[in-house]
């Protein structure tokens, strides 16, 4: 008898308290099976956010810290230049999370060439405070602070994170991926992989943007909230490599 | 000719999203019309695992991690 597919070792037990067909729980096995296949477990410290994945810190099987809003890559900064090269450091954030309160973070460690990888999950929303408008919403978009939708004459239009780092000199390696579909979640993967490759070689700032759905607060069932990410969010925040140093 | 893969969905953890009802190639998952788990959720089955090729798009597309997938 063969296993074809079992959990990692590298999540706990314990279910996600995420709402159906939230894909960060997709995103969250990725993450742990790479650490897994990398054997990373007693060697990486993963640094969680404020946002829905404020309690990524029980999900993960390995050294888990948690950072006040928008900090976790200050956080990941000290702990990195703490432990030294032989640790990976990560952190795990939402857009709510790294695109608004924590901007300044993500810029100054990209800036500095931190070594770390950032895993930042964009779903356009505010998830778990309800459902808000963040910079990420889309034009059009309906949230509970735009209920007629986000214009950019109100608003501006919504920031595009890796766009933005891969113009930073010392960011290494920025990619957007989705996990809409198998191909794409194999994709995600390899992203996730590479980046912590290249963290173990000692290289420099690391981020992987997921587009991710929020059926919930979308107003959408979980199948529906993937049509809407491919014909709206796709579009906008388009998947590829941003930036890769090494290929340069 | 028996099918060799036998796929495991853990009914009490399943939120009955339908993403593996979607990921599904050979369209051999539903989600259940007669059972309600304590969460509340109708938990996706298998109808007809004799055509399960063993692809695992059904468990790597599970958000609870749920599927448990193998083969003899
Ligand atoms: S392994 Fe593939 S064919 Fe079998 S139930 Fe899962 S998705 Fe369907
Ligand atoms: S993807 Fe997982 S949680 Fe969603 S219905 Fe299928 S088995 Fe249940």
């Amino acid at each position: 008898m063969a296993v074809l597919f079992e959990k990692t070792k590298l999540l706990t037990d314990k279910q996600f308290h995420y709402c159906p067909g939230c894909h960060h729980g997709i995103i969250h096995r990725l993450v742990a099976e790479v650490l897994d296949e990398m054997n990373l477990q007693g060697k990486c410290i993963g640094v969680a956010p404020v946002g829905c994945s404020v309690f990524a810190y029980d999900y993960f099987n390995c050294d888990m810290y948690e950072a006040a809003h928008g900090r976790a890559p200050a956080v990941a900064t000290g702990i990195k230049r703490a432990v030294g090269n032989d640790t990976m450091v990560f952190t795990y954030q939402g857009d709510g999370d790294l695109a608004s309160i924590g901007t300044a973070e993500i810029v100054h460690a990209a800036h500095r060439g931190e070594k770390i990888v950032t895993i930042f999950v964009n779903n356009a929303i505010y998830g778990m405070t309800g459902g808000q408008m963040a910079p990420t919403t889309l034009i059009g978009q309906k949230a509970s602070t735009c209920p007629t939708g986000r214009t950019e004459e109100w608003s501006g239009m919504p920031i595009k994170m890796s766009e933005m780092l891969a113009q930073i000199p010392s960011s290494y390696y920025i990619e957007r991926v989705a996990v809409n579909n198998t191909a794409n979640i194999a994709k995600a993967k390899k992203a996730i992989a590479k980046a912590f490759r290249y963290q173990m070689e000692g290289k420099g700032f690391c981020m992987i943007e997921v587009l991710s759905t929020c059926p919930t607060n979308w107003g959408l069932s979980p199948v529906e909230a993937i049509d809407w990410l491919e014909n709206n969010m796709i579009p906008y925040y388009p998947l590829g490599v941003y930036r890769d140093k090494e290929a340069e | 000719m028996s099918n060799l893969v036998r796929v495991t969905i853990n009914e009490e953890r399943c939120k009955g999203c339908a993403l593996c009802v979607r990921a599904c190639p050979k369209k051999i998952i539903e989600l259940s019309k007669t059972k309600i788990n304590a969460k509340g959720y109708r938990p996706a089955e298998v109808t007809n695992m004799e055509a399960c090729i063993g692809c695992t798009a059904c468990a790597r597309t599970c958000p609870d991690v749920v599927i448990h997938i193998e083969k003899d």
